[in-house]
């Protein structure tokens, strides 16, 4: 077992995959040579040779097409969509084509595709580098969203990924990349693709996060625990589907829960989780749902961030409006 | 232009010019019936010629008949293909069975020849999901969004090249309208830079619905498009079948060899509406316009080199066409008997493994459809 950033994490885990399957094969824009724009494919080519782990044109669309067609003849492609914010260009290729083509053919084929893209906000980038933009792809039948928020999930989330005969968006954190190191072991492992995990036990609420703002709920729990309020913090991990029965089992405990994204609010993954919760668990509620968002606007010039991002401090006091209902 | 006089580049010349390598469409069969290539047609047999004129028969009664079951309410969503018979058959009887087809909505005659049943061509139409499942695995279901299988055509095509197979290729479809979209660019350019075996065909019948071909693009030919891709192309008589079957086999071989992808332009016209679902082509075009495209009608010239080298008659035709209509009918019928579809089925094939909403959803349906 070796401490680990997130991106060796994943790094190891795209190992193990290559490793595992012959069939595998990674590309994207600068995937090759050059590892990834971030090093998330750092070494790979020269470990795996080009026929494996390759370069694309510079064309997102292209890439999906590429994607969907070596389905068609056997692969098990893992391509890379340089920013979250260019998989626009390649919307109908994920979203028109990709999602619905099990379905298209009555199930007889598979199309075991793992979209690779990093997102997330705090790292002052150029426009369209950090919008998080899981709202469109969790609306969507047939594809499955993972977004893992340590280095332990985001490596198992990886190979369960790619071992999936579903396509997944893989959501890679920009900010995570390398700002925290976990224990990750050496032997591969696989964390499941549509589970929640509680990754603080507390007992007066419950704090439902993802990605990034994981660790600001976990913040913010520390500063409730100072008052005495015990927070309970759930990892969402997959936001297609979403795990209910973890969040549903919590409020069974806490009664109260306040749900947490790092995107705007307006029909986000927080408002389907309000929906879930309201639906089934309104009646074990003591409080109001709450909810903390980034506001609708459009994501903001980088200056602007920290301003715009929500972090521990507007989660503690959402927490405690809630917590004092 | 340096202070008017002296010239650096002659743009001019160069857009005058540029589409000269273009300017005469290959040709075996000219609109009169006339050979003017006869040491092409000589490579063709007797049986093969025959042939041709036989899948242009069926897929001329194959329209007519699916028009006919359009009027009736039997069918739905269906793109007319009078005119197009050969750069249809013309293309795909130059292909093999293990060559992988991405057809668009126009394409179900190629899909009939390639593997699917005509019954299976009438089920897409109607919207059943066993119009999209085939007997030949080597196909995909015909492509709405106009563009799409271009860029899918280059994953198949490099597929085939990580395979290692020998003697495979793919092949695309799409008209002249669909040469505007950029996944036409990035399809034909992502195959060429990988050099995988492909071959794109364009069927430029001069209208996308409503619009004219000189309206997509001030190119000259939309052959010429693929310079730029660094692949090779040619613009060929679409109502020439052995004129298309020719380049269409020769590209085939160009590919398959490792050569890198083609690209195909085929000079057709489309006699009808867009589709059976209320396009009018007399509210954008004339009848002078259709009629000098009617009078090369490559059925009419086909029947005219057959019947000099009394090979066809007018009364085997005729037999021929009931024979189809027949075949058709009972495809019909076939069609009519496909079970009903279940939503349960549709939430089972949405994802390999339920999600945990969708498996509660199943039940209910399931429920539901017990009843």
């Amino acid at each position: 077992m070796a401490k680990m950033t997130y991106i060796k994490a994943i790094t190891s885990g795209l190992d193990q995959v290559l490793n595992d399957d012959p069939k595998t094969l990674i590309f994207g824009e600068d995937v090759g040579k050059n590892g990834g724009v971030f090093r998330t494919t750092v070494g790979l080519q020269d470990k795996y040779g080009e026929d494996r782990v390759f370069d694309t044109p510079l064309a997102e669309s292209g890439i999906l097409g590429l994607a969907i067609g070596l389905s068609l003849t056997g692969w098990r492609p893992i391509p890379e969509i340089q920013f979250m914010g260019f998989t626009f260009e390649a919307m109908d290729g994920i979203v028109g084509q990709l999602a619905r083509d099990h379905y298209r053919f009555g199930g007889q084929k598979n199309f075991p595709v793992t979209i690779r893209t990093p997102f997330g906000g705090g790292t002052h980038t150029a426009e369209m580098h950090s919008d998080n933009l899981e709202n469109y792809f969790v609306s969507t039948p047939g594809l499955r969203v993972v977004t893992p928020a340590n280095p332990y999930d985001a490596k198992g989330l990886i190979i369960s990924a790619v071992e999936s005969d579903d396509p997944v968006l893989f959501m890679e954190n920009l900010k995570l990349y390398r700002s925290m190191k976990d224990e990750v072991p050496d032997d591969k492992y696989t964390v499941p693709l549509d589970s929640a995990k509680v990754v603080r036990e507390g007992s007066d609420i419950t704090l439902v996060a993802y990605s990034a703002e994981v660790n600001e709920a976990l913040q913010a729990a520390d500063a409730l625990a100072k008052d005495n309020i015990s927070a309970e913090v759930i990892d969402l991990r997959s936001l297609s589907p979403i795990d209910t029965d973890t969040i549903f089992a919590s409020i069974d405990k806490t009664h109260k829960v306040v749900v947490i994204q790092e995107a705007q609010r307006m029909a986000g993954v927080g408002a389907i989780v309000a929906s879930d919760i309201a639906e089934e668990k309104i009646m074990s509620l003591d409080a109001p749902i709450g909810r903390v968002a980034a506001p609708d606007s459009v994501y903001p010039f980088a200056q602007a961030e920290g301003d715009w991002i929500p972090n521990a401090d507007d989660i503690e006091a959402k927490a405690r409006e809630i917590a004092n209902y | 232009m340096a202070n008017g006089s002296k010239q650096f580049v002659d743009f001019a010349k160069i857009k005058a010019t540029m589409a000269d390598p273009y300017k005469h469409p290959v040709q075996v069969i000219d609109r009169e019936g006339k050979v003017v290539n006869p040491d092409i047609l000589a490579e063709y047999s007797d049986d093969q010629l025959v042939d041709f004129m036989k899948k242009m028969v069926w897929e001329r009664t194959l329209h007519e008949q699916t028009m006919n079951f359009s009027r009736q309410g039997r069918l739905g969503f269906y793109a007319p293909t009078a005119g197009e018979e050969a750069s249809e058959m013309g293309s795909v009887t130059a292909f093999k069975e293990q060559d992988f087809l991405l057809p668009a909505y126009r394409d179900l005659p190629q899909m009939i020849q390639h593997g699917a049943s005509v019954a299976k061509g009438f089920l897409w139409s109607k919207g059943h999901i066993e119009g999209n499942q085939y007997d030949n695995p080597n196909m995909i279901f015909p492509q709405i969004i106009i563009g799409a299988q271009y860029v899918e055509t280059a994953g198949v095509a490099l597929g085939i090249q990580k395979n290692g197979d020998k003697d495979r290729v793919a092949f695309v479809y799409t008209g002249d309208g669909g040469t505007s979209q950029g996944d036409w660019y990035e399809g034909i350019n992502f195959t060429s830079a990988y050099q995988a075996p492909a071959v794109f065909f364009v069927q430029n019948n001069g209208w996308a619905i409503s619009v004219p071909r000189r309206k997509q693009t001030a190119a000259e030919t939309l052959a010429q498009k693929a310079v730029a891709m660094g692949v090779p192309s040619v613009q060929v008589d679409g109502m020439d079948i052995v004129a298309v079957h020719e380049v269409a086999k020769e590209a085939r071989e160009f590919a398959a060899a490792g050569n890198g992808p083609v690209v195909i332009e085929t000079l057709t016209y489309r006699y009808g509406a867009h589709s059976s679902a209320g396009d009018d082509p007399s509210r954008y075009r004339t009848k002078e316009e259709e009629k000098p495209w009617f009078d090369a009608d490559p059925l009419i010239r086909m029947r005219k080199v057959l019947t000099d080298k009394k090979l066809w008659s007018q009364d085997q035709e005729d037999k021929l066409v009931e024979e189809y209509k027949d075949e058709f009918k009972n495809a019909m019928k076939e069609a009519e008997a496909a079970p009903a579809q279940k939503v349960s089925d549709f939430l089972k094939w949405t994802y390999n493994v339920p999600t945990p909403a969708v498996k509660k959803q199943i039940a209910e349906f399931e429920a539901k459809e017990s009843k």
